[in-house]
Order: structure tokens, then C-alpha cells, then sequence
């Protein structure tokens, strides 16, 4: 099946994959922005016991989901993995200890004998909610707006730049995408919880409402880096891959032009934004709980919608604004045709696995998380 | 020649990786045995519907969660590493072992998440069928899990179904089902895989015996050694199976492995078997000195094991370094020779190409192809560098091996005695049970450090060695992620085992009425 496409189709088509996983994963940051909503939403003990043990059942497909991105990509674009990590080293290491907090804080907060106590790792929750939403955005913002590296002829980086990656953050536009991601999880965080906790008793009656106000807070607040992010986006240079020579030069507008050649991109971005506000607005009629599908829908159409115009339409996906022809494109950073094709076998596995994650996402969440379920702190399966 | 601002940083990566693996693999041997441990527990309270076994189940499901998230926690920074400490070999490699290692994610981390979440939280909310799948499954996806990357190391032991693509200077999948059905692949899957279940018996053991000493939940005891001892007992007769297999497979691909293991620098015909020594610590490749101040060694049993025929020749060290004519074995100093002149000819070819200059690039091109078959060599810097450090490599091997007899003994007393009901009064079979676990893991990372270390210097044996794998980073840069990680998986470790200990005192839940 796989072998009747063109190595060009393959590598289109692998571009697809992983940016559909990799806006799956921005969906699944409900995980972080939930986190970081927790000392707010959350007043007291038992309010929280709900909001942890809600984000608890599903932080693990988080994370696998990121590990996937990151393992696609290495798979299927082998010199974008080894350059991106190995040369923005800090922002990545960074990242990864983010996520290794987020791991043992889960499990460890309520243990006995847990060494650094329950309000560390609500801390350590804290800190992955924000910053590891954070540093993924301005990773993707790179896609657009480069990084200093060069590639020698036997494909080994040399990082420009003294911070490995951390000088990503010193750019007001990688910012501003960031900053709108982390908006956008919390969003996406409220809305998650409300459809997942049971709100039937007086007792966190308040919990609800604050989430409700949550949701309208953090999206109105994520509107203006998106605004700022887009236009940057559409006025500035971008990366363009010349047809005939295939060179890269510095196109301007190109990124408009891309959204432009892709009518499908247009669109998806369009009614990604317009499904992200609907579901928001879904919690403002008291007692819809809904909201969190359509918003999640529509993250994951928007990211899905950046990532294909970042490397699709003749664009490197990887510039480098040191040295522009060591610029990552989905044609010279792909694997052979051989893995390509192999890997293609292998996906085909990913939406059976995934109708497996899904069947049973829906019969663990038939019932809403309750207080009670929650509030025997001595039984061992409580987060 | 040696560049030692190069060496040092080496160095650091190398500790660097040692430290995560070493740290993941503690875990890992735990999670992945005791999830089969809890399909067996949880299948017996299903049939019996005993709430004993229920008991049961809970208990070690919740240590199983403990050590999960600490699996977790140590391989996402383990799989990450590969790319930003291993760029060069995230590069060189990436078409070929990216693939299972993405297929491990789909096929096991996917599935293991999914079901995690069933198994602990949905006592209440699914049925108990609906349950025992989800255990079930875990088990298996942990197994699977393992099963991909060990295919991943294994290609690295013993690299096949690819090729040098040397206008991207890197290698590429040939065949996907020479990686997947390497021998290597299995072998190593079963050896690593039994022994974990041997650990997570052993561990189960040292709890369970801790209960009968304190006189504490006996009942509970008995029924947890009774099934750990029958599935440990089966998996240490199998791990001593798999590794004599992975012995043999190390004579056929990695000589030099062998070779180290054995502290052999003549290779023999009908060599003996080392059962234990001492290494005569001044012993260098090609000086007279006698490799051992103290051995013990069985004859002719080595050449049997390595060549499944008697008498036949197993080169030694110094073969594999100086060459042997008589056995036409081309020594390490000619491989590096032929070696340098590939990597030569790769960047002649490499200058035509940029130059456009057609009849250059092919002839450089044809001459590179006689040369290739050595090109790794070509990195070396001398002979000797491609012995692996043998005082490690050959004690870990001998540690591993006496554990491997003695761990099997321990399964039988514990099961006699269990059988018989007369294990409350074997007080010193209940400590030795306490530390046994210990045992276990020592023979567990013994058995990496052979594969590992006795793999040097080679990251893809005879093709790229460590020193050019690396990513360009300044020592500095490494050294600090090292202490980083140090310190953070020092506190990982110090509160897992913790909560651990301080969950064992607690203990199983006190019996409800069911
Ligand atoms: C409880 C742990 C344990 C025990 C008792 C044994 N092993 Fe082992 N061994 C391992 C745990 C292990 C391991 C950690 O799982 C390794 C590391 C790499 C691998 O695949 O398995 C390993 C590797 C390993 C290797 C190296 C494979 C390679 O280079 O790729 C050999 C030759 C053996 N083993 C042989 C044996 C023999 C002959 C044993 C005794 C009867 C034995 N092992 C017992
Ligand atoms: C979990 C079990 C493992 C342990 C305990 C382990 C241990 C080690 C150790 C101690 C080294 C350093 C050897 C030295 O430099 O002297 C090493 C090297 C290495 N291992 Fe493993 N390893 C494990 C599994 C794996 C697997 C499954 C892979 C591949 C996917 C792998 C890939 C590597 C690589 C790339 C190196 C190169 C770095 C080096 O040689 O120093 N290891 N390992
Ligand atoms: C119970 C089964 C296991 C679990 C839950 C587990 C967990 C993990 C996780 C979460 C990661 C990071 C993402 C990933 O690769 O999945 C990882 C990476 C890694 N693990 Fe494990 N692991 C398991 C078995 C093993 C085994 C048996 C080995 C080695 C022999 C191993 C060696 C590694 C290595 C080398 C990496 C980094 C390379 C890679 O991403 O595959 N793991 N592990």
C-alpha cells in the first residue's frame, strides 16, 4: 500500500502524522493546564483531592502522547531529532525535567514517607503545568522563526549559540506562542475538569464556579499573544525552499502564502478558533459540561493547521537563521524510503491502539468523579 | 594522538548514560516482573473469588504503581539522551533503530497507559472481567515494551539489515525483519526479561519473608511466596538457558566479548571454561605476562559452549588485536589501516560532490566500497582500543553467572518449605530471603554491565564507536547535566524506596468482610 507513493508523497504524508500527534499532545496539555489551575480553583483539601485524582486518570496519555511525538520524529525525520536535541540542548533538558516532576508527583503526593512532602509536589504539578506547556511552545515557535545552527557535510551540528536553545526564550514572538499554549491548556484545563467531576453536591458548588470563570479568564487572556503571534506570522520573512535549486531564502510573507496555496489550512484554523470559543462558551450555560470536546477539537485543528504550514508548500520546517541551507526540510531530514514505508505499517497500528484508549476512556469516565471516591485518604489507589 | 579535552568529555557522557540506565533498569527489572506477578494474583482471586487474593493483588499493585512511575520518570530522560548526549548516533542509527523505538511507544507505553489507568482506578467502575484484561494487559505491554527496545539494543550488538548510505553518511534500513527476528534480538529479549522476573520474585520474597518474621500477615505471606517461588523458580532455569544462547551469540558476533569474558588473551583450541580467578591486574594485550594470579577453570568446556563442537579454536585477545595468520584472523591493526583509507575516500567522495566532478565522486566512490566493511576501524586511534575494559567486564560476568546458581537454590528452599508449611520456623531462610533481593539486582546489573561495557568501545559493534557518537557539547555542559541528574535521581530514588518501605510496614489492608 505504502509502496505505490513517491518518497516526496511518503515524506508529505509523515509531516502529517506527526503534526497530528504533536496537536493531539497541545488537546492533551488539558493535563497541564489543569495543574496549573489547581491553587486557584482549588480551596481546600477535599477540592483538591478531586482536581488532582480527575488530571490523575489521564496524565499518563499525556505523556505517552508527547513520548510519541518525540519518537515519531525521530523515527521519520532522524536529522531533525539529532540536531534539535543535541544542539538546543537546555531547552530540552529543561523540558524533560519538567515532565520527570510531573511523573513522581502524581504517585508520590499523598504516600507516607513521600521524603519532600504533599505541598512540594503540588509545586512540582505547578511547575509542569506552566513551564512544561511553556518551553513546548516556544520549541514550535522555532519551526517558524529558526534557530542558530549549522550542519557539516556529515550531517553533525554545531550550535551557534551559547544557551543550547534556551535563547529561544530571549524572542518575543516564540513568546507569544508559548504564552497563548499556556493560556489555551488552562482553558482547555477547566473545561476538562468540569465534564469530569461530579458537581451535584452543594459542597463544591464554588469549585464549579471558579472553573467556569477559569475557562473565560484564560481564553480571553490567550487572545491577544495569539493575535500578536499571527500577524507577526503572517506580515513577516519565512523560510521558503526554492523549486528549482532547492536553496532556502528568506520569503516575505511566505507564511501567509502558505496559508493562502492551502485553502484546507484556512479552514482548519478557522473553524479550530471558532470550535475553541464555542465550547468555551458551552460553560457558560450553567450545567453544560460539554464544553471541553469542541474547545479540544479545536486546539487541536488550530496546532494542526500551524504545523502543516510550517513544513508544507516548499518550507523548511527547521530553519537556521545562522546558515540558512542547513535548514531542516521534510525532504532532506526524512528517513530512507525503506523506514518511511515501514513506519507506515507500523502506524497503521495507532488508530487501533487509539480506539482501544478511547473505548476505555469511555467506560472509566461513565461516572463523574465524586467526593466520595475521593475523600477516603487512607485507601491506596487515591491520588 | 589522544585528545584529551575529547576523552574527558567522553568521559562524562558516558557516566552520564550509565547513570540513567542503571537508574531506569532498577525500576524496570521490578515493573516488568511484577506485572506478570499481579495478572497471576488477580486471575486467582477472579477464579476463586477469595478475598485474600484480592488482598494480594492491591498490595503489590500498589508497590507495582510506586516503581511504574519511577520507570516512567528515569526513561523519558533515558529515551531523550539518545538524542541530546548521542546526536551524532541519533543521526548515524536513527533510520534504523527510530523505528522500534517508536513502535515501543505505539505498541507499548500506548497500551500500558491506557490500562494503567483501568487497573488502579477501576476496581469500582468496571467489571471484574473488564479488570483482570486490563491487568493482563499491562503485563503484556510491559513485556512488549521491553521486547522493542531490546530489538533496538540488540541491532546495536549485532547490527544487520542495513547499509552505509554515504551520500547522507549514515546507515539505513535494508530489512525490517532481519532486525525484528535477529537471534540476538530474541535471545537478549528472553535472558533480560526472565531475569527481571527473577528480581521482582526475589523482591516479593524479601517482603513477604519480612511479614513472617514480625509474625504479621501470614496468610498472606504464604500464598505471595508460593506463587513468586513457582514463577521464579521457572524464569531462573529459563534466564540460565537464554544466557548460555547469548554467550554462544556473543562467540559468533562479538568475539572480542567473549573473549574479555573469559580473561582469554592465547585463543585455544579446546579452550577451558574460567568458573572463577583473579585477573592479574599488569596484564596488557601483547606482553608475556599471565593473564590470571588464581583461576579455576574447567578445559575444553569453553570451545563446547562457544562453537557447540568440541575442540574447535576461540580466539583470544591478542588474536583479535595482533591477528592470527594460522586462523586467519585479521587483527584490530590492519581493520584500522583499511579503516582510516575508507574514511578517506568517504571525504574525497564527499569534495568530488561538492566540486560536481562526476568521474571523481564514482571512482571515490567504487574505491570507498572495497574499504567500507572497515570503516569504523578507521576512528580508532590504535590497536588496543578496541579491547573493552576487561577487569569489569570479566567479574560482572562470574558474579552474574554464581548468582544465576545460587538464585534458583534459594526458589526451592522457599518452596519446600512453603509446600510443607514449615517456612514460619525456617528463621534464617526467612533473612536470607531479606537480602536475597539485593542478590538479585546485583546479577542484574552485572548482566548490563557485560552487554554494556564489554561492548567498548563500540556503540554499533565494528561500525561507530563512542567517541564519535557524542554530541558536540562542551564538557562543561555535560558535567552539569550529570550532577543534575545525579542529584535528581538521588531524591527520585531515596523517596521512592521510602514511600516503599513505609507502604511494606503499613501492609496489606486489614481483612473486610466481603
Ligand atoms: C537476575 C539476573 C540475571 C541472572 C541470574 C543471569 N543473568 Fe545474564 N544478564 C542479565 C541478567 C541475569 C541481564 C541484566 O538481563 C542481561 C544484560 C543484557 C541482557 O540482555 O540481559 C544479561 C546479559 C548476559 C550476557 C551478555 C549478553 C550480551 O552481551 O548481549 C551473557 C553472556 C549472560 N547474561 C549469560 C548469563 C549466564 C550464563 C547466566 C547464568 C546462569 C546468567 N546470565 C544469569
Ligand atoms: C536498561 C538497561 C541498560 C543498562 C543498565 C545499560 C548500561 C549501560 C552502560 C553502563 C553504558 C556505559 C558503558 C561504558 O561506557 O562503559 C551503556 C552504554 C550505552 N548503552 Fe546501554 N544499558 C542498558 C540498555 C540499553 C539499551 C536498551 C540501549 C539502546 C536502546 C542502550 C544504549 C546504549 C548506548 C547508546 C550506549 C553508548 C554510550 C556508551 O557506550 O558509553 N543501552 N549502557
Ligand atoms: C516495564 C517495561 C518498561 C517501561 C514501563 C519503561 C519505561 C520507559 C519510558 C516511559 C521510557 C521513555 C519513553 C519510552 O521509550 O517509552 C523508556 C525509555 C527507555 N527504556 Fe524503558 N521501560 C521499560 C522497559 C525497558 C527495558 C526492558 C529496557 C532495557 C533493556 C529499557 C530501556 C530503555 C531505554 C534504553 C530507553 C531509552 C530509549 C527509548 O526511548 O526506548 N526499558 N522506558
Amino acid at each position: 500500500m505504502f509502496d505505490s507513493f513517491t518518497l516526496s508523497q511518503l515524506q508529505e504524508l509523515w509531516w502529517l502524522i506527526v503534526s497530528l500527534i504533536g496537536s493531539l499532545f497541545i488537546f492533551m496539555t488539558f493535563v497541564q493546564g489543569g495543574q496549573s489551575l489547581l491553587s486557584y480553583v482549588a480551596r481546600n483539601e477535599l477540592e483538591k483531592s478531586l482536581v488532582i485524582n480527575s488530571l490523575g486518570r489521564k496524565w499518563m496519555l499525556t505523556f505517552s502522547t508527547l513520548v510519541l511525538f518525540g519518537s515519531s520524529l525521530f523515527a521519520v525525520f532522524p536529522l531533525f531529532y539529532a540536531t534539535s536535541f543535541g544542539g538546543a540542548y537546555w531547552a530540552w533538558i529543561t523540558i524533560l525535567i519538567s515532565f520527570v516532576l510531573q511523573a513522581v508527583s502524581f504517585e508520590f503526593r499523598q504516600k507516607q514517607g513521600n521524603l519532600l512532602g504533599a505541598r512540594t509536589y503540588e509545586f512540582f504539578l505547578f511547575i509542569n503545568g506552566i513551564f512544561g506547556v511553556f518551553l513546548f511552545g516556544i520549541a514550535v515557535a522555532t519551526f517558524f522563526s529558526g534557530s542558530s545552527f549549522q550542519l557539516d557535510d556529515y550531517g553533525q551540528v554545531l550550535w551557534q549559540h551559547p544557551m543550547q536553545g534556551l535563547e529561544a526564550l530571549l524572542s518575543f514572538f516564540n513568546v507569544a506562542l508559548a504564552l497563548f499554549l499556556v493560556f489555551l491548556s488552562r482553558t482547555l484545563g477547566a473545561l476538562y475538569l468540569l465534564s469530569n467531576i461530579d458537581f451535584r453536591l452543594d459542597l463544591v458548588k464554588d469549585m464549579e464556579k471558579r472553573l467556569r470563570k477559569a475557562v473565560t479568564t484564560n481564553l480571553t487572556a490567550s487572545i491577544p499573544f495569539l493575535l500578536y503571534f499571527m500577524v507577526t506570522l503572517a506580515t513577516g520573512e519565512g523560510f521558503a525552499i526554492s523549486s528549482e535549486t532547492g536553496e532556502v531564502f528568506m520569503e516575505k510573507g511566505k507564511y501567509l502564502h502558505n496559508i493562502l496555496a492551502m485553502p484546507g489550512i484556512l479552514a482548519m484554523l478557522g473553524a479550530g478558533l471558532l470550535l475553541v470559543f464555542w465550547g468555551a462558551a458551552k460553560a457558560r450555560q450553567p450545567a453544560t459540561t460539554c464544553g471541553i470536546w469542541f474547545s479540544g477539537l479545536g486546539s487541536t485543528l488550530v496546532l494542526l493547521g500551524l504545523f502543516l504550514t510550517a513544513g508544507l508548500n516548499n518550507t523548511a520546517f527547521y530553519p537556521s537563521s545562522f546558515d540558512l541551507n542547513s535548514s531542516l526540510t521534510i525532504y532532506n531530514a526524512s528517513s530512507s524510503r525503506y523506514t518511511l514505508t515501514t513506519m507506515g505499517y507500523i502506524a497503521l497500528g495507532m488508530p487501533v491502539v487509539l480506539a482501544c484508549v478511547a473505548l476505555f476512556w469511555h467506560k472509566m469516565d461513565r461516572e463523574k468523579i465524586s467526593t466520595g471516591e475521593v475523600s477516603d485518604f487512607t485507601a491506596k489507589e487515591i491520588y | 594522538m589522544i585528545d584529551l579535552q575529547n576523552l574527558i568529555l567522553l568521559d562524562w557522557s558516558r557516566a552520564l548514560f550509565a547513570l540513567t540506565a542503571m537508574c531506569h533498569w532498577i525500576f524496570i527489572a521490578l515493573t516488568l516482573g511484577l506485572s506478570w506477578l499481579l495478572a497471576f494474583f488477580e486471575t486467582f482471586y477472579v477464579k476463586t473469588g477469595s478475598g485474600v487474593w484480592k488482598r494480594i493483588t492491591r498490595f503489590w499493585m500498589m508497590l507495582f504503581g510506586i516503581s511504574f512511575t519511577s520507570s516512567l520518570a528515569t526513561g523519558i530522560i533515558f529515551r531523550f539522551q539518545l538524542g541530546t548526549n548521542w546526536s551524532n548516533f541519533a543521526f548515524m542509527a536513527g533510520d534504523i533503530i527510530g523505528v522500534p523505538l517508536a513502535a515501543e511507544i505505539i505498541f507499548g507505553l500506548f497500551l500500558m497507559a491506557a490500562f494503567y489507568a483501568v487497573m488502579f482506578f477501576g476496581w469500582e467502575r468496571v467489571s471484574k472481567k473488564t479488570h483482570l484484561f486490563a491487568t493482563w494487559i499491562v503485563a503484556l505491554g510491559s513485556s512488549l515494551s521491553a521486547f522493542w527496545i531490546i530489538v533496538a539494543n540488540a541491532w546495536m550488538q549485532h547490527p544487520v539489515g542495513m547499509a552505509f548510505n554515504p551520500d547522507k553518511a549514515r546507515f539505513e534500513m535494508q530489512n525490517f525483519s532481519e532486525i525484528l527476528l535477529s537471534p540476538v534480538a530474541i535471545s537478549k529479549f528472553a535472558h533480560a526479561a526472565s531475569s527481571s522476573f527473577q528480581v521482582a520474585a526475589l523482591f516479593v520474597l524479601a517482603v513477604s519473608s519480612w511479614y513472617l518474621l514480625k509474625g504479621r500477615h501470614q496468610d498472606f505471606a504464604k500464598k505471595s511466596i508460593l506463587v513468586a517461588s513457582v514463577f521464579g523458580l521457572l524464569s531462573s532455569v529459563f534466564t540460565g538457558f537464554t544466557g548460555n544462547v547469548a554467550a554462544f551469540a556473543n562467540a559468533r558476533n562479538q568475539p572480542m566479548k567473549l573473549a574479555v569474558i573469559q580473561g582469554l588473551y592465547d585463543g585455544e583450541e579446546s579452550a577451558g571454561l574460567v568458573l572463577a580467578g583473579i585477573l592479574n591486574p599488569d596484564k596488557f594485550p601483547g606482553d608475556s605476562k599471565s593473564p590470571f594470579l588464581h583461576k579455576v577453570r574447567i578445559p575444553g568446556l569453553l570451545s563446547l559452549l562457544a562453537n557447540r563442537e568440541s575442540g574447535l579454536f576461540v580466539p583470544g585477545i591478542n588474536d583479535l588485536v595482533f591477528g592470527n595468520s594460522k586462523y586467519k584472523i585479521m587483527g584490530a591493526e590492519r581493520k584500522i589501516e583499511q579503516g582510516k583509507i575508507a574514511l578517506e575516500l568517504l571525504s574525497q567522495y564527499k569534495t568530488a560532490q561538492k566540486e560536481k566532478n562526476g568521474t571523481r565522486t564514482k571512482m571515490a566512490l567504487a574505491n570507498f566500497k572495497n574499504y567500507e566493511k572497515y570503516m569504523g576501524y578507521g576512528y580508532l586511534d590504535k590497536a588496543e582500543d578496541c579491547v573493552p575494559p576487561v577487569g569489569l567486564t570479566f567479574y560482572s560476568y562470574h558474579v552474574m553467572v554464581v548468582l544465576g546458581l545460587l538464585i534458583p537454590i534459594i526458589f526451592l528452599f522457599f518452596l519446600y518449605h512453603t509446600y510443607k508449611d514449615t517456612i514460619f520456623r525456617k528463621k534464617w531462610l526467612l533473612r536470607f530471603g531479606l537480602v536475597s533481593v539485593f542478590l538479585g539486582y546485583i546479577a542484574s546489573l552485572a548482566g548490563w554491565i557485560v552487554a554494556e561495557v564489554g561492548r567498548q568501545p563500540w556503540v554499533i559493534q565494528n561500525i561507530l564507536p563512542v567517541s564519535v557518537a557524542r554530541s558536540n557539547l562542551t564538557t562543561g555542559t555535560v558535567q552539569l547535566s550529570f550532577f543534575l541528574f545525579l542529584f535528581l535521581f538521588t531524591v527520585l530514588f531515596i523517596a521512592t524506596i521510602r514511600i516503599m518501605l513505609k507502604q511494606i510496614h503499613i501492609g496489606p489492608e486489614t481483612p473486610r468482610i466481603e
